[in-house]
């Protein structure tokens, strides 16, 4: 492949991959209005388009023309920047996400992927713990005493959930063998005895999954470990001074963390794209992507779900529960990971 | 494609040194604080682009990650205002560059001419995560597990340290 190829190749891949993300964010927050609505008996949006479905595009249009408040007493280049780091961090990590087998087009055959490095997963992570700066710089530069609070809760929870987050996939690792991510998901084709899915799940990761879930709640700060931006206590938390589309792009941040959460779950542990083909030739290309978007939505519903049904944690049992449940557990996972496949 | 990688290696070269001038010209210790954060990104770039996949994406997630949260940290708590500006030494003005300048050559001049060592050309390193497991796990077992319980004593003394005197007493009783 040459390099003019190359480069528009991924161009155009990378072009494709964040409007599709772009899209699903959007709809993710639909999503979370409708079933968290009917789940306490409201309906949430009707109003705009058939089931509120055009809300996400009413919802962009006002954050694009609400007035862009910047308040006195920020330190603004910080209060700028923190943002756009935040989702810039948010969208980087989607890059090495692989969502299919490759296609074949004018005999070049072009993987479903925006780039597969052997050091795949070691990126997300990375990136991920960058994720920590926007939010913990735009609760200092708000300079408002509930936006520092909710930024050094940020900052804490989610350095110590990382290292839960981290150790949980090290069993993952040992059993494939590879960074790579478009390796493990293909380490998990196959079935044991004919109908169970060869998935790490199945495969004595049930613990490992467990962690890992518990870990990407608190690592999205999500309900139940909200508490970066619990609004019972610290009005909004680290976003309570910004508005318009500097809002906007925490929330799509978030949002879009939940996707690459939920991605790196069904890929580590639920077998990626890998599910029964069948069917015509066209339908058996397409299948897979329908397969790996089928569980992506299930992690994005359970999400919801525990948003609906959970309160959320006080600090202290915050803290307690990750250093001395989650990772102890995740230590005597690996352990047990490396003794069984060392046996 | 060589050329575009070593555009790419300039360009985060040139990214790691302006980050570093600019963590001393800047007042404010966050920003300082930033730009280094900036300067251990680019020199992963750097990492990658020599082929040290697995070291670039330790370089983020330690240094860049967990290292520089807790700086960031601190300098939040702690509320650091902005610097003082002093006079300074006027040696330091009038020798410093030139003394920082003829270092880095004689330095480069002896690395590069006499210690037998290459330039290393682009993509050359050992990178891929194998590598680095075998030389870790096998070649170098012995010295890797020491460090770890050295760096386990480091931790356990810096608890001792940071706890106050009160709770240790209480302990103790």
């Amino acid at each position: 492949m040459s390099v003019g190829v190359y480069i528009l190749v991924s161009v155009i891949k990378s072009l494709i991959v964040l409007i599709v993300l772009l899209t699903a964010v959007a709809y993710t927050v639909w999503l979370e209005r409708k079933v968290v609505g009917h789940m306490q008996n409201r309906w949430g949006p009707t109003r705009v388009g058939p089931f509120g479905l055009l809300q996400p595009a009413a919802d962009g249009l006002k954050f694009l023309f609400k007035e862009d408040l910047t308040p006195p007493h920020v330190y603004k280049p910080l209060f700028l920047a923190a943002p756009m780091m935040a989702l810039i961090f948010a969208l980087t990590s989607i890059a090495v996400i692989p969502f299919g087998n490759s296609i074949t087009i004018g005999g070049e055959s072009i993987p479903l992927q925006i780039t597969d490095l052997n050091i795949g997963l070691l990126l997300i992570l990375g990136v991920t713990s960058l994720g920590v700066y926007g939010v913990a710089l735009a609760g200092w530069s708000s300079n408002n005493k509930y936006s520092l609070l909710g930024g050094l809760r940020a900052s804490a929870q989610m350095v110590s959930y990382e290292i839960a987050l981290g150790l949980s996939l090290v069993g993952v690792l040992i059993q494939s063998g590879s960074f790579s991510l478009r390796t493990i998901v293909e380490a998990q084709g196959g079935r044991f005895w004919g109908f169970i899915p060869r998935w790490n799940i199945f495969h004595g990761q049930f613990i490992g999954f467990f962690i890992y879930l518990m870990a990407a709640y608190a690592e999205t700060n999500r309900i139940p470990f909200d508490l970066p931006e619990a609004e019972t206590e610290l009005v909004a938390g680290y976003h309570t001074e910004y508005s318009a589309m500097k809002f906007a792009m925490f929330f799509m941040a978030e949002y879009s963390n939940m996707i690459t959460v939920a991605c790196l779950a069904t890929l580590l542990f639920f077998g990626g794209w890998n599910g029964p083909l069948f069917g015509p030739p066209l339908m058996r290309s397409l299948l897979p992507l329908v397969w790996f978007g089928a569980k992506i939505f299930c992690f994005l519903f359970l999400y919801i779900w525990v948003r609906g049904t959970l309160p959320r944690f006080r600090y202290d049992q915050l803290m307690s529960f990750g250093w001395k449940f989650l990772l102890p557990l995740a230590i005597v996972n690996l352990v047990a990971t490396a003794i069984a496949v060392a046996w | 494609m060589p050329s575009f990688h070593l555009i790419l290696f300039l360009a985060f070269g040139a990214v790691c040194v302006g980050g570093a001038v600019n963590l001393l010209a800047q007042r404010h210790p966050i920003n300082s604080a930033l730009s280094l954060i900036a300067v251990m990104a680019a020199l992963a770039g750097e990492y990658l682009l020599l082929g040290a996949e697995f070291v670039a994406a330790v370089q983020v997630i330690v240094y860049a990650g967990a290292v520089m949260v807790l700086f960031v940290f601190v300098i939040m708590l702690l509320n650091a205002g902005e610097e003082e500006e002093t006079k300074g030494s006027r040696v330091a003005l009038l020798l410093g560059l030139p003394g920082v300048l003829s270092g880095s050559v004689l330095m480069a001049w002896v690395v590069l001419g006499h210690s037998g060592t290459e330039a290393v050309a682009i993509g050359a390193l050992p990178g891929h995560p194998t590598d680095i497991a075998q030389l870790l796990f096998h070649d170098f077992l012995l010295p890797f597990e020491v460090t770890s319980v050295l760096i386990l004593i480091a931790i356990m003394g810096a608890v001792v340290l940071a706890s106050k005197p009160e709770a240790t007493a209480r302990k103790v009783d």
